[in-house]
């Protein structure tokens, strides 16, 4: 019976797992040093808010993995030796593989800083980030926090419910350039303010500054601002964590390098994940892909391939989410941060609610491209449907009501945005009306007979 | 605003030691016309009066004293009559005779002030109640639970194990013992005179605690949820619930003269409505009296079912129901500490059914006997059938466990495993309903806030990560899950039946190279 080896029990190596379980009667082993079990890296800032304890964000039982006839083993790898097609572990022990799939994920990044290894400096990643993160704490009042993504807003939120001052510096002039657009980065930005937080654009880290114990003690920034600090978040964005095959002979560039079927050039090496890195990504987005849900269906398809199914990675409609402090936001299909040419936004905005419907569409075919959606939850189902099949924007329009997830009772903005989109493109788009109101519908029947 | 709730939780806690203290203020001196005035039948006031000539007319400065010297007489007599099987004479009330002679015996500033006691305990505890909880979760809108699991209260530290503790005492006492806290009922009788006509039961200061624990706590959960018009428009619905059907209406109903019961309280949860005293009550008053036998058979046989077709079981349990409306509001902080283990689920699926299986058993036994007039069933007593349910559901599990248990399994205990309603109104929304708990695609992370935050215990994100509907027999609807989702992944709603039990995806949503693949095998199969 063939082996499988996973390093890495993130989501990637775990969907990966499952999904050999379910094609195969293959052995299967997921290697860790982080944490003996799987668990939610995206909920790693509720154990520290509070929120939830370690317990809380596994997403299986303990007793799953017997059942599922999963082996556990948490050690480091040390080295990959594809030849012999055995692992060497830290603590000595050796494991042999017959098909190994590196599912590492990533690490923050640090760009040679004055002072990033002073104690008080860190990423915020892994399980051992947040035992950090509570050790540093204890004697921190303020924080600095730089790079303005994702990571950034999550730590700033956490500090902030200590009671910690928090600082936080972006190069760009918004936040979170590199992805959303003026106006959403904007929206953002205010909220984020808004909850406290000094949040300083057009900001770069120079120095961080350290006392004789090696603890940090301050910043300084380009622009040649000093600010006093007990703890610098380094959130800057992530790197592939490929230190792994650091030795072995399996090609890197930034991280592992695969094909299409996640393969690698040497024979059953396969990488998924935040970790893996396309020659050439098979739909043309980005070579590397770190969100939670690529690395779901990467180990999804690696499975698949694994056992005896080959399958290339073939995702659909990019779809995305994230919370800056109270603030949820869902994206579907493509919103860039600066429109293509061939593109038109249609933006609306709550006047004094931090709500926000953004929908992008072809100037020529106005088919739907793109949609982008702050304080208003909106089907998956329904927005892939649109975009994987070009709706017209018009058609998009009418059916609001329909692509709307909000709980029941809330406040339907559709009525204002259809409103909005009709005079900016002076058309009279009547909005249809939900499903659910089957009541209502019968009403207005009824009384418009 | 952080002062106005620190002054709010001082004057709580004034207005608790108040309250607390209040029980050992009085002197207790029995007379003979306190006795007359409390038996419930010439007969027993003659008898009572001649075995407490000892206890009567001499100030007693302990409550414990005085009512164990009273127990020990009744229990005396009462054997000496069984012994002569002079079963007519054997007192039976004993509960609540020593209540109403303890309470109608105290003497000192409770029973010469009341109503200024009623201000200093239940007055100032109110009021900083709602001071502390309307200036609670502070800052922008939005979803804060940070802390609880450091908090000591809310899990399961120090204060929420004397929490515990204090509600389980509370219970024990209420039920079995309530001349220990007839002190309380004696501040209420003038609000229980002016609402019944009639003095503070030991029910009435229940029903009076309930109601101001869900009314000053549901300010707090509706603060919390401000940002959330679910959530505030379900928990205004069982404020209101509890203040006007549960509390006032019966008391009114009772002024009236007409059977005092709470409309909405449901059978079975709701177990003694074929008890022969009730029934003969219904029978007794004309029209109304058959109308509100008729509507409360009519909410079991029609209601139930047809309503949760239409909604789910949460029209009742997270909008109605009094037992609901509590946990909602004075257990939403120990929300979390519902157990959601597999083994968890498994107990519970037996033991409520069993306890609906119970319940029906019980009442055809109580119907029979109404019926034929013949009080043995297969040779047990139907009455110690029923006396059994009364004491192991109706108070241990409902009151003691269900609530006093609070800060230790969490705010469900009772609607979860023992309610026999909720089993029945489970049942119909399991198999026969178009509500359902929609998964929004693949944007799952598995973060676990869903199932952590679910009351009953389901594991929410076991499904959400599949992108499975959820749809179980247990959820209550209270749309929690959906509140704490940090990517909007969980919506309640009713829709079609067909949609509803979505058939799992395997695989995440958007992942079209396999999926295709899926279709691939679907068309070859």
């Amino acid at each position: 019976m063939s082996h499988v080896v996973i390093i890495g029990n993130g989501i990637a190596g775990v969907t990966a797992a499952r999904h050999v379980r379910k094609n195969s009667t293959k052995e299967i082993t997921i290697i860790s040093g982080e944490t003996a079990h799987f668990f939610s890296r995206t909920a790693l800032m509720y154990v520290f808010m509070g929120h939830m304890k370690y317990e809380n964000i596994k997403p299986y039982e303990d007793s799953f993995w017997k059942k599922n006839r999963i082996h556990l083993k948490q050690a480091w790898v040390e080295n990959i030796d594809t030849d012999a097609q055995q692992l060497q572990l830290s603590g000595g022990d050796t494991m042999a593989y017959d098909e190994l799939i590196i599912a590492t994920g990533s690490k923050p990044n640090k760009f040679g800083w004055e002072g990033e290894d002073l104690k008080g400096v860190q990423g915020f990643y892994s399980w051992q980030d947040l035992e950090l993160l509570e050790e540093n704490v204890k004697r921190t009042q303020q924080a600095v926090i730089v790079g303005g993504g994702l990571i950034g807003v999550e730590l700033a939120e956490m500090l902030h419910t200590r009671g910690i001052e928090v600082t936080f510096l972006v190069r760009e002039d918004r936040f979170w350039g590199n992805v959303l657009p003026y106006q959403d980065g904007e929206l953002i930005a205010k909220h984020i303010k808004k909850n406290g937080i000094n949040l300083v654009f057009n900001t770069e880290l120079d120095i961080i500054h350290g006392n004789n114990q090696g603890e940090v003690i301050a910043i300084t920034t380009k622009d040649g601002l000093k600010i006093a600090c007990q703890l610098v978040g380094l959130t800057a964005g992530v790197s592939p964590n490929i230190g792994v095959v650091d030795a072995s002979n399996i090609p890197t560039k930034r991280g592992v390098l695969v094909d299409h079927y996640l393969k690698t050039i040497i024979p059953n090496v396969y990488a998924i994940g935040d970790c893996a890195e396309f020659y050439e990504h098979p739909t043309n987005r980005k070579s590397i892909e770190q969100v939670w849900y690529t690395g779901k269906m990467m180990g999804e398809t690696v499975a698949q391939t694994i056992c005896g199914r080959p399958t290339k990675y073939m995702p659909g409609v990019w779809f995305n989410s994230a919370k800056f402090f109270d603030i949820e936001y869902q994206t579907y299909g493509w919103v860039w941060n600066i429109p293509k040419e061939n593109e038109e936004v249609f933006c609306w905005q709550h006047p004094t609610k931090d709500i926000l419907l953004k929908l992008v569409f072809d100037q020529t075919t106005q088919v739907l491209l793109g949609v982008n959606t702050f304080g208003i939850r909106m089907r998956h189902d329904v927005c892939n449907q649109w975009i994987s099949k070009g709706a017209h924007i018009d058609i998009v329009i009418q059916n609001l009501g329909a692509a709307n997830f909000d709980p029941e009772l809330f406040t339907a903005y559709e009525p204002l945005i259809v409103a909005a989109f009709n005079k900016k493109y002076k058309k009279q788009i009547n909005l249809k009306m939900k499903k659910s109101g089957r009541i209502a519908n019968l009403l207005t029947k009824v009384l418009n007979r | 605003m952080k002062i106005a709730q620190r002054i709010g939780l001082v004057l709580f806690a004034l207005g608790f030691i108040a309250f607390i203290g209040s029980l050992f203020t009085s002197t207790y001196t029995l007379s003979n016309q306190l006795i007359s005035d409390s038996a419930n039948k010439g007969e027993q006031s003659a008898i009572l009066q001649d075995i407490l000539k000892n206890v009567v007319d001499k100030t007693y400065s302990s409550k414990w004293e005085f009512s164990s010297k009273i127990s020990y007489e009744i229990e005396k007599i009462n054997e000496f009559y069984r012994s002569q099987e002079e079963w007519e004479k054997v007192i039976y009330n004993q509960k609540e005779l020593l209540f109403y002679l303890t309470k109608n015996s105290a003497n000192g500033p409770i029973n010469q002030e009341p109503s200024l006691w009623f201000l200093l305990t239940f007055g100032v505890g109110i009021l900083g109640a709602i001071l502390t909880n309307a200036f609670s979760y502070l800052g922008h809108p939005g979803m804060k639970n940070n802390g609880i699991f450091q908090s000591t209260w809310k899990s399961r530290g120090t204060v929420g194990v004397l929490l515990g503790a204090f509600l389980i005492v509370f219970y024990i006492l209420l039920y079995w013992f309530p001349h220990y806290i007839a002190e309380w009922a004696l501040m209420l009788d003038s609000l229980s005179e002016f609402l019944s006509g009639n003095p503070s039961s030991q029910w009435f200061l229940y029903g009076f605690l309930y109601t101001i624990a869900i009314l000053t706590m549901g300010i707090r959960f509706i603060k919390k949820y401000r940002h959330n018009k679910y959530q505030m428009v379900r928990t205004i619905s069982v404020m209101f619930f509890q203040t006007s059907f549960a509390f006032v209406i019966p008391d009114i109903l009772a002024r009236l003269n007409l059977p005092a019961y709470d409309l909405k309280n449901i059978f079975p949860l709701d177990y003694s409505l074929f008890f022969e005293w009730r029934l003969d009550e219904y029978l007794a008053n004309g029209f109304i009296g058959y109308f509100m036998l008729f509507w409360s058979i009519s909410l079991f046989l029609i209601g139930v079912p047809v309503i949760t077709y239409f909604y789910g079981k949460r029209w009742y349990c997270s909008w109605v129901c009094g037992c609901g409306g509590l946990a909602e509001t004075a257990g939403d902080e120990f929300r979390h500490l519902s157990d959601k283990s597999l083994n968890a689920w498994k107990f519970e699926r037996i033991s409520i059914n069993a306890v609906l299986v119970f319940a029906v058993v019980m009442s055809l036994a109580v119907i029979y006997a109404y019926i034929t007039g013949d009080n043995n069933l297969y040779g047990i007593d139907t009455y110690k059938i029923r006396e059994w349910y009364g004491f192991l559901i109706g108070s241990v599990f409902a009151g003691v466990i269900g609530t006093g248990f609070y800060p230790l399994l969490g705010n469900r205990a009772w609607c979860r495993f023992g309610c026999p309603l909720a089993a029945y109104l489970g049942i119909v929304q399991r198999f026969k309903s178009r509500f359902r708990i929609t998964t929004n695609g693949g944007q799952c992370i598995s973060c676990g806030n869903c199932s952590t935050y679910c009351e009953m215990g389901i594991d929410v994100k076991w499904y959400a990560q599949r992108g499975q509907n959820i749809v179980r027999s247990s959820c209550v609807g209270c749309g929690v899950c959906s509140a704490v989702c940090p990517r909007g992944v969980l919506k309640l709603e009713n829709g079609t039946e067909e949609a509803r039990l979505n058939d799992e995806s395997i695989f995440t949503f958007g992942n079209d190279g396999v999926l295709k693949l899926r279709d691939d095998l679907d068309t070859h199969k």
